[in-house]
């Protein structure tokens, strides 16, 4: 968790800008969608870096950037000191190798008509890691095992197994080529509460045995808290906030984020029945037509004029903690 | 007075390919008017069947309502012609579902599926009807109404739309109101904004609320009771405060226990329910949490304990050792 040395992932003003077409035959440019609108960050090796924010802020964009399952519109990720954004095919089948990813959906992720074996086996194939096939088999067994699951399973299809286990099932193959960089995007979000400490556990345990760094993409703020060690809060194509994660939970600077924070209800009665709260007003605006300045303004409970105007960059409030307000000192 | 809402002995099944189903597995319970009451439970434990039963919308085949009694407002819901179920839903018993979008009819405007449930239900003319649809915008916090009412429901956002079908809930003056994961598909900012709305609108109008939910959080903001389901069976009820702090049934705390909470310091490692959610088709005569309960002991497997007195008053749960339970957890405490 040490800053020492170069950070495994380096992102520098990336931009991920979606064109929109009319037009059935000539398609006419008439618009952009700014699904990411130059953001920043680093994640450094063994590190738990959260990326949180609500629908279509574009922490899925990033993480597909990464994952280069996207060409940036602009912008470098430097990815271990090599520039990764506009890589070609070819090179990019050895980046795939080092930087893997856990999906939301463990029903829609899974091709159902894969047995769980061959699900978990395929991407050792793909790569030609390991050619002779009892070995292979082994393997996987290993795999599924390390994730909690029985061995047996293999001969299993998705269907006859429940959510928590088709994630492990995921979250194994993942694993398959020993990556050192998973993106996890809503890994345990789509999981009932009593799976999700187990899935969230397995992730802990995972990093630590294999040394893993994960990029952990998720809307729900409290097992973000739990499990990542640097936070960015994103809003509308923008990070507004970024900062360890016990300063940001215990000090958000950024209104958006204080928002955020307010709005999710505490499981205690004796606890919420002395929380006075109002929610922020109105709604995320258009990503194809963002507000002007700070995106945030028209929302925001302390704008003042200028919040129209400039559009308030990144900057280090307090050491290590960053956020994108003019009116936070 | 008697309770607005009263559920004895409900049981419901399907008949699927695996075997039947007992997707509600014999719960009562009663909401009196104008409170609001949660059904909490995760994927599969029947919260949202137990709900559509009150309204008798469970699809048959495969699903049967096979036994029990539900009362509302005096009257028996399974002895109604299918013309005066249609008369209670949408006219004193409200919806509000999950999907706004799946939900909201996507070929007619906002403004005739609000006027087309008055005229229906309330025999309202259409200037009338027009009227009250705007007067309903109004209350759930839509501005500019006239030109909303003209609108298609892809033209909306989420929670715009899931205002609309709150005003919709709303538009004959209900008793009560079932909100199915009314903000699961919303976030959380908005979700605050929707739950905050309900709550104001209902104590304002005095609607009881039933609120199915998996997520804790929200019924300890807004539930004055909490329901506990657990494979078909409510497991533990009471008063939220009571059922939070002093949970009687092991899945309870389990379910509590295995949340990271915002309000505590960071936990070292979350502690989860052990083992997978049951298979409702491979149920045994016992109880159905025994194989990840800590507290089973052999006559668990033997028969199911009933939902019985705990601690204080109106508090419920089911199981042989909620004494032993309270015991453990307060210490713990």
């Amino acid at each position: 968790m040490s800053a020492i040395g170069r950070p495994l992932l380096e992102v520098k003003g990336l931009r991920m800008h979606y064109p929109i077409l009319e037009g059935v035959v000539a398609h006419r440019l008439v618009g952009e969608v700014k699904a990411i609108d130059g953001i920043d960050f680093t994640v450094h090796r063994g590190e738990t870096l959260g990326l949180v924010g609500e629908s279509g802020c574009g922490k899925t964009t990033t993480g597909r950037c990464i994952l280069r399952l996207e060409r940036p519109t602009s912008g470098e990720i430097l990815y271990d000191g090599v520039d990764i954004a506009q890589m070609q095919r070819k090179e990019l089948l050895a980046l795939r190798r080092r930087i893997q990813v856990i999906f939301q959906d463990p029903y829609s992720s899974l091709n159902p008509r894969m047995k769980v074996g061959d699900i978990v086996s395929e991407p050792i194939k793909v790569h030609g890691i390991e050619a002779n096939s009892t070995r292979r088999a082994a393997r996987v067994r290993e795999l599924l095992s390390v994730c909690g699951l029985n061995p047996r399973f293999t001969d299993r299809y998705p269907h006859e197994m429940s959510g928590g286990q088709r994630q492990r099932v995921g979250i194994a193959r993942a694993l398959a080529l020993e990556p050192e960089f998973i993106v996890c995007d809503e890994a345990v979000s789509a999981l009932d509460v009593s799976i999700q400490a187990q899935v969230v556990n397995l992730l802990e345990d995972l990093r630590e045995q294999f040394g893993l760094t994960y990029l952990f993409i998720a809307h729900d703020l409290s097992v973000v808290r739990h499990l990542c060690q640097r936070v960015a809060v994103m809003y509308l194509g923008r990070i507004v906030e970024l900062a360890d994660s016990d300063e940001l939970f215990g000090n958000p600077l950024h209104p958006y984020t204080q928002a955020l924070l307010a709005a999710v209800p505490v499981p205690d009665p004796s606890v919420e029945a002395h929380r006075s709260f109002r929610p922020v007003q109105g709604e995320v605006p258009s990503p194809i037509n963002p507000p002007s300045g700070c995106v945030f303004h028209p929302r925001c409970p302390i704008a003042v004029q200028s919040c129209k105007q400039a559009r308030p960059e990144l900057r280090e409030i307090r050491p290590g903690h960053f956020a994108a307000c003019s009116e936070v000192r | 007075m008697p309770p607005l809402l009263e559920v004895n002995d409900l049981h419901t099944e399907f008949r699927t390919g695996a075997g039947v189903v007992r997707a509600v597995d014999g719960i009562s319970y009663t909401v009196e008017p104008g409170e609001t009451v949660a059904i909490v439970g995760e994927s599969g434990s029947g919260k949202s069947v137990s709900a559509l039963s009150i309204l008798r919308l469970i699809p048959n085949p495969p699903g049967r309502i096979t036994r029990g009694e539900i009362r509302f407002a005096g009257r028996d819901i399974m002895q109604l012609s299918d013309a005066e179920m249609r008369e209670i839903r949408g006219g004193d018993i409200g919806m509000v579902f999950q999907e706004p979008m799946t939900s909201l009819n996507p070929v007619l405007t906002i403004g005739r599926q609000i006027t087309e449930t008055v005229e229906q239900h309330r025999g309202m003319d259409r200037a009338t009807a027009h009227k009250r649809a705007i007067e309903l915008l109004g209350l759930v916090g839509i501005s500019d109404a006239q030109r909303r009412l003209k609108q298609y429901p892809h033209q909306l956002s989420g929670g715009m739309r899931q205002r609309i079908m709150i005003a919709m809930a709303l538009a004959c003056d209900p008793k009560l109101i079932i909100a199915d994961e009314p903000t699961t598909a919303l976030d959380v900012t908005i979700q605050a904004q929707i739950l905050e709305l309900m709550k104001d609108l209902t104590r304002r109008l005095n609607v009881a609320l039933i609120i199915i939910t998996h997520n804790l959080g929200v019924v300890a903001r807004y539930a004055n009771r909490v329901n506990v389901m657990y494979a078909g069976r409510l497991v533990e009820s009471g008063p939220a405060a009571e059922v939070y702090g002093n949970p009687r049934h092991p899945y309870t705390i389990a379910l509590l226990r295995s949340v990271p909470r915002l309000d505590r310091p960071r936990q070292e490692r979350l502690d989860p329910v052990e083992g997978q959610p049951p298979d409702l088709t491979q149920l045994d005569a016992g109880c159905a949490f025994r194989p990840r309960c800590r507290f089973a002991v052999e006559m668990c497997a033997e028969t199911r304990p009933p939902l019985e007195a705990a601690g204080g008053t109106g508090h419920l749960a089911a199981c042989f050792r909620s004494r032993e339970v309270a015991l453990e957890t307060g210490a713990a405490a």
